[in-house]
């Protein structure tokens, strides 16, 4: 039992505005270390909101999360802040990387917030990463300078600096031309295949899907098929 | 938390708007500039002020007063004792002056912990000479060195010198104004008859400008020695005890106590002189909240600035917390950021404030009624600086709290799913 990674018991959701309707119904799965999952629905089936409470970020919901065997429930922000940190690295849709800083200070910031190494050692680790991911020559770059590929890419870097047991991504190849978006394909198959990393990406891109080793899929905030 | 990450975010951020910041630290600047260059020529504006009274008045003053004895005859008598007295015409006796037992007093007062100093006085008319032509006025018998000491005089002498009328025998020192009319320079000497019709000359040492006018025609200043030679009276005559205490504000209790043991009249500060002390603290009241309105003021642009911070850097906050790090975080940035504008604000507005505090010094202020001084007076008292600083960091602290605190709420799920 030690290998799962994330679990999710009996979540449901709700939305209170205007009324109150049941976004999330009884989610139940688990993800297993080293295993690449894609959750996949048509918009609105609750697939982001799902993501959002595995992820801490969303605290509104009722059942239970584990993370690496860690209970989610009844946490503080602050500890949430830290699991958020330490065991999970976020990639959006929209890249979201910080303006005032360069390609490399923005990946290394986790780091520096996790404090587990030394400023130098963080440097190194993220100079590492953006090797791994073809973008060294970008890391002194102003983060506004690149364009929407070459920040997705940073943004996968800056996710795996803390080495996190799960990475998640919503929509992570929705805002991508084609190009770019087989460059992000090319990526997660390396980092499950070579690097035996945890993913867990929410899309409605049927290429990613299939590239994964299993794939959730949602309807109506219930799980139809996993 | 980690307090190099947290300021080094918060650095960044305010380079990305440097021109904003900017704008909100010079607004601080500002205010600490007028807030130490306006309490600190109003306080010494203050202080030139309260020392015109203050500074020559003593705080407890003895002395007798010729008055009408409170016990009459007729009171004493045990045949009319119950009655209703009505007596007309009461003569005020022919009472003694100068204080009894004035070696004793001074002794006592001496003795007193609370006192500060004391100087003793000898207050006589006489009519001062020239040629055919008597103009009546006062002279004072003082200690030259108890005056200057307690009540300022040496302030006052605008030529000669102070010591010269204990030093020269049969020397006085004549209000500026009176000298004219007496036609009399320094060296020269001046007649004056007493109030027995002696006649005395006296050297001329020096000049004494008071700021009053009416003041300046009539006095004349010798040394109590001379006074008590010119009014043939033994060396322990003196009419008046000036009292300086360590803590004005115990003079009236003070005052009614020493009335009551050493049998004289007792006057205290207060009761001599109501009005002023309302005028000062007015005047302090003013200036205060003027300055701290500035400050109030300079902290609403700053509040401004950062809440129109947070709400171009949402996506900042955003990415901040998906990536761990918490409210607190967040909010600690933001408050940096306000400190700092604060610090730097405040910093430099000491600095202009003492600037421009030293440049109103510099101004020339020539006034008949204050003859040492000759620039706008301007008070560097350090609890001005202190002040300023303290107040700039608090509102500057307050002016960020808000803002960072809605900063630490922002949702990180609004911002990511709302784009």
């Amino acid at each position: 039992m030690n290998n799962i990674i994330l679990e999710a018991r009996h979540i449901n959701k709700y939305f209170h505005d205007p009324v109150t309707v049941k976004v999330l119904d009884d989610i139940n799965f688990i993800i297993s270390k080293e295993e690449f999952v894609s959750v996949v629905g048509k918009s609105g089936c609750g697939k982001s909101t799902l993501l959002y409470i595995l992820s801490t970020m969303d605290t509104d919901f009722e059942g239970d999360v584990l993370i690496d065997n860690e209970s989610l429930v009844h946490k503080k922000e602050i500890e949430l802040a830290r699991i958020r940190n330490e065991k999970i690295g976020f990639i959006f849709q929209f890249h979201y990387l910080i303006n005032e800083f360069t390609v490399l200070k923005n990946v290394m910031l986790p780091g520096l917030k996790l404090a587990h190494f030394t400023e130098k050692e963080i440097e190194q680790r993220a100079i590492e990463k953006l090797e791994m991911l073809d973008i060294k020559d970008l890391a002194l770059k102003m983060a506004n300078k690149l364009s929407g590929g070459e920040k997705q890419r940073v943004a996968i870097a800056r996710a795996l600096i803390n080495n996190p047991a799960i990475i998640m991504g919503d929509e992570p190849t929705g805002n991508l031309d084609k190009k770019n978006r087989e460059i992000v394909f090319d990526i997660f198959k390396r980092l499950a295949n070579d690097y035996q990393q945890t993913l867990l990406i929410v899309t409605h891109d049927s290429t990613l899907a299939e590239i994964s080793n299993r794939s959730i899929e949602m309807e109506d905030g219930k799980i139809i098929r996993q | 938390m980690n307090y190099k990450l947290i300021i080094s975010i918060a650095k960044s951020l305010l380079k990305a708007r440097f021109r904003q910041t900017m704008i909100a630290a010079i607004g601080v600047t500002f205010s600490i500039t007028m807030f130490i260059a306006l309490l600190g020529f109003m306080t010494g504006l203050n202080d030139l002020l309260d020392g015109l009274i203050l500074n020559r008045t003593p705080h407890i003053r003895l002395f007798n007063e010729i008055k009408p004895s409170v016990v009459q005859p007729v009171n004493l008598s045990t045949a009319y004792k119950g009655y209703y007295h009505i007596i007309h015409s009461i003569k005020s006796e022919n009472s003694r002056q100068d204080i009894y037992n004035s070696q004793a007093v001074m002794q006592a007062i001496k003795a007193d912990e609370r006192v500060q100093g004391f100087a003793p006085k000898i207050v006589t008319q006489v009519f001062y000479n020239d040629g055919t032509v008597d103009i009546t006025g006062v002279v004072n018998g003082i200690d030259p060195q108890a005056e200057t000491r307690l009540f300022h005089f040496g302030d006052y002498i605008v030529s000669g010198s102070v010591i010269d009328m204990k030093n020269i025998s049969n020397s006085i020192i004549l209000g500026k104004a009176l000298a004219e009319r007496l036609n009399a320079n320094l060296g020269d000497m001046v007649q004056i008859i007493t109030v027995k019709g002696d006649r005395f000359p006296l050297k001329l040492v020096g000049l004494y400008q008071s700021g009053i006018n009416d003041l300046d025609k009539t006095q004349g200043y010798v040394y109590f020695n001379t006074a008590q030679k010119l009014l043939g009276k033994s060396n322990t005559y003196f009419t008046d005890i000036q009292i300086k205490l360590k803590d004005l504000n115990e003079a009236p209790a003070v005052a009614k106590e020493y009335a009551k043991k050493f049998g004289t009249q007792a006057e205290d500060i207060q009761t001599a002189n109501a009005q002023f002390e309302t005028g000062s603290s007015v005047r302090t009241i003013i200036s205060y909240s003027v300055g701290i309105t500035l400050l109030i003021v300079a902290g609403f642009g700053i509040y401004n600035i950062l809440n129109m911070m947070i709400y171009e850097k949402m996506d900042t906050i955003a990415i901040l917390k998906a990536t761990g790090f918490s409210g607190r975080d967040v909010k600690a940035i933001f408050i940096f950021i306000a400190l700092s504008i604060g610090i730097v604000g405040g910093f430099l507005g000491l600095i202009f404030g003492f600037a421009f505090s030293a440049i109103i010094d510099e101004i020339p202020f020539h006034t008949p009624s204050l003859p040492t001084i000759t620039t706008y007076p301007v008070n560097y008292k350090a609890v001005i600086y202190f002040i300023a600083t303290a107040f700039s960091l608090i509102t500057t602290y307050l002016a960020g709290l808000f803002p960072a605190r809605k900063a630490s709420k922002v949702d990180p799920v609004v911002i990511i799913r709302g784009k």
